[in-house]
């Protein structure tokens, strides 16, 4: 455990800040530029878990467990999200036959 | 924390009941089972308990006044249910259960401690309702509700993650009593990771609360989700989401309140602007309550821009006035939909003639939405006002009342329409369960607008 920690602080803390902040973005983009519904699920994946390794890095530079139990919580509800998620997927499939979100233009104003 | 416990087992007891086809009980059970949760609740009212949990949850007044608010919306909007969900399907115990898991991630939303709570409740109550807004399953409305609904949701879910990380990376602590003491030990040295945290946080709770600009998704989601779930989310979630604003900021973020305060007060005047113009446009009864519960998101900002001791009494009186109004707003809408099969403003054309009841109820509740003397909404509105102004929000106060004056045009719209415009309809016919739930909230609105000492000096 102690050489995985020091492992992880070879790396200095603002890099891996970056690197997070990038995954992030890269998630965000996704999120408001693809048009099909599970690339956009794929894209919020992708921001939840840059949380999840920017809350692990935090955590073991303060030597504090706590955030990397957060990170627990985290995948544990992703997981839950997934399950529902998905079945919303599959139900909007079956009636529409596509994924394009831009067919789901049925309420408007 | 009774109350928490029973709320979460209560839904089990549901789907057990359904598992053996007791269809009768499910209503009983569930009434019987939220007036107990209720009961725990009050009865611990007074005692200021320390954090329970090793410092996650913390049931103080202020937890346990929204809690009662909150139960009694559920018990209200479930009994509208009745004959509701058996029109949708034979499944009906998982509806119940549903809207119970709803309501325990909303107790928690009310009562943490701890920035892990806070996302905890926030993710049981927003999962549980992706399922509710679909729950018609061949309603491509409904479907496209859930599925804007559950995407927006997750989007918004993960801002408010990464806000609480870079926070817990400041700081080095997900305790709210933790963070606000290491705000105070370091007033000149905060981590510029601190603020970006905070202001992800502001993004994803207002994508919670739907405040403008980040309120694309209500009118959507509102619309195409099944009336009385539609009751829920504007009146239950709302209030929980502001809850939890208010208690995150007003315990935590309150030292450095200057940061804040700037930004909140453009998405306050913003949400107040868009809620209310576009609401004047809408041809839909049911889309113009979404746009108002938009601007009403607004309003009950009022109290976070303007932090001071009686913030949590405004929010309580005007969730409250809000929450019962509203409440009568989709009941009626329920009925009159049954009968004329539209959500617009012209199924209500001469609905005084044959149901005066259900007229007069609804006049009530739009005067209340629209903050008229000697209702409830009227007290909400003049509360978060004084407040405003106690903290020198002169120009936001102006604003504010600009826009109600324009809330009054869309409001009286159906008044109008219900009084005044010639149509001759069938009578509604309006089940007993209806006749109470109306009954009692308009009866609410006008003593809570009459003796408003009853909610304002609580917490």
């Amino acid at each position: 455990m102690e050489s995985l920690l020091n492992g992880i602080k070879v790396v200095p803390l603002n890099h891996y800040i970056i690197l997070c902040a990038i995954i992030f973005s890269i998630g965000v983009i996704g999120v408001l530029t693809r048009r099909n519904a599970i690339v956009i699920f794929m894209s919020v994946e992708l921001m939840l878990n840059s949380v999840n390794l920017l809350l692990t890095v935090f955590s073991a530079y303060r030597g504090d467990a706590t955030g990397q139990v957060f990170v627990f919580f985290i995948m544990a509800l992703a997981a839950a999200e997934v399950a529902v998620g998905l079945a919303i997927i599959v139900m909007v499939y079956r009636n529409t036959n596509s994924l394009d979100i831009n067919v789901l233009n049925r309420l408007k104003w | 924390m009774n109350t928490l416990i029973i709320i979460s087992v209560l839904p089990i007891i549901i789907l057990y009941l359904g598992l053996y086809k007791a269809k009768k009980a499910l209503l009983p059970v569930t009434i019987i089972g939220l007036l107990t949760a209720l009961g725990f609740a009050c009865a611990q009212w007074g005692n200021e308990p320390a954090p329970t949990f090793s410092g996650m949850l913390q049931f103080n007044n202020f937890s346990i006044a929204f809690s009662a608010l909150t139960i009694v919306s559920t018990i209200l909007i479930l009994l509208l249910s009745k004959d509701y969900f058996e029109r949708i399907s034979d499944h009906v115990a998982e509806y119940y259960a549903v809207i119970l898991f709803s309501l325990a991630g909303v107790i928690v939303m009310l009562s943490y401690h701890n920035l892990t709570m806070l996302f905890i409740g926030i993710e049981i109550m927003s999962v549980s309702l992706y399922i509710l807004a679909g729950i018609k399953k061949n309603d491509f409305a409904s479907n496209e509700a859930a599925l804007k609904y559950f995407l927006m949701g997750a989007f918004s879910t993960g801002f408010l993650l990464f806000g609480i990380a870079l926070i817990y990376g400041a700081s080095g602590s997900f305790d709210l009593t933790d963070i606000r003491n290491w705000i105070l030990m370091n007033p000149r040295h905060i981590d510029p990771l601190f603020y970006t945290g905070i202001l992800l946080m502001i993004v994803g709770l207002c994508f919670k609360i739907g405040a403008a600009p980040f309120h694309f998704w209500t009118p959507d989601v509102y619309e195409g989700s099944p009336t009385l779930i539609t009751a829920f989310m504007s009146t239950v979630v709302k209030t929980a989401g502001i809850a939890a604003f208010l208690r995150l900021f007003s315990t935590c973020f309150n030292p450095i309140s200057s940061f804040w305060v700037p930004t909140l007060l453009i998405i306050t005047m913003l949400t107040l602007f868009i809620g209310n113009i576009t609401a004047l446009y809408q041809q839909s009864f049911k889309r113009m309550l979404a746009f108002s519960s938009i601007s009403h998101a607004g309003y009950l900002l009022f109290a976070i821009v303007a932090l001071n001791s009686s913030s949590a009494n405004a929010v309580l009186t005007y969730a409250t006035a809000y929450s019962i109004a509203s409440i009568i707003a989709f009941g009626v809408l329920i009925l009159v939909r049954q009968q004329a099969g539209t959500d617009n403003f012209t199924a209500f054309d001469g609905l005084a003639k044959k149901n005066p009841f259900l007229a007069f109820t609804l006049t009530v509740a739009m005067l209340s939405l629209a903050g008229i003397p000697l209702t409830a909404g009227f007290i909400g509105k003049f509360f978060m006002f004084s407040g405003a102004l106690s903290q020198y929000q002169v120009a936001l106060v102006i604003i504010a009342v600009i826009n109600a004056i324009i809330s009054i045009y869309y409001y009286f719209r159906v008044i109008v329409a219900m009084y005044f415009n010639a149509a001759e309809p069938a009578e509604v016919a309006v089940p007993p369960y209806y006749t109470f739930v109306l009954g009692f909230s308009a009866l609410a609105t006008i003593v809570i607008g009459v003796y408003p000492v009853l909610v304002s000096g609580l917490i």
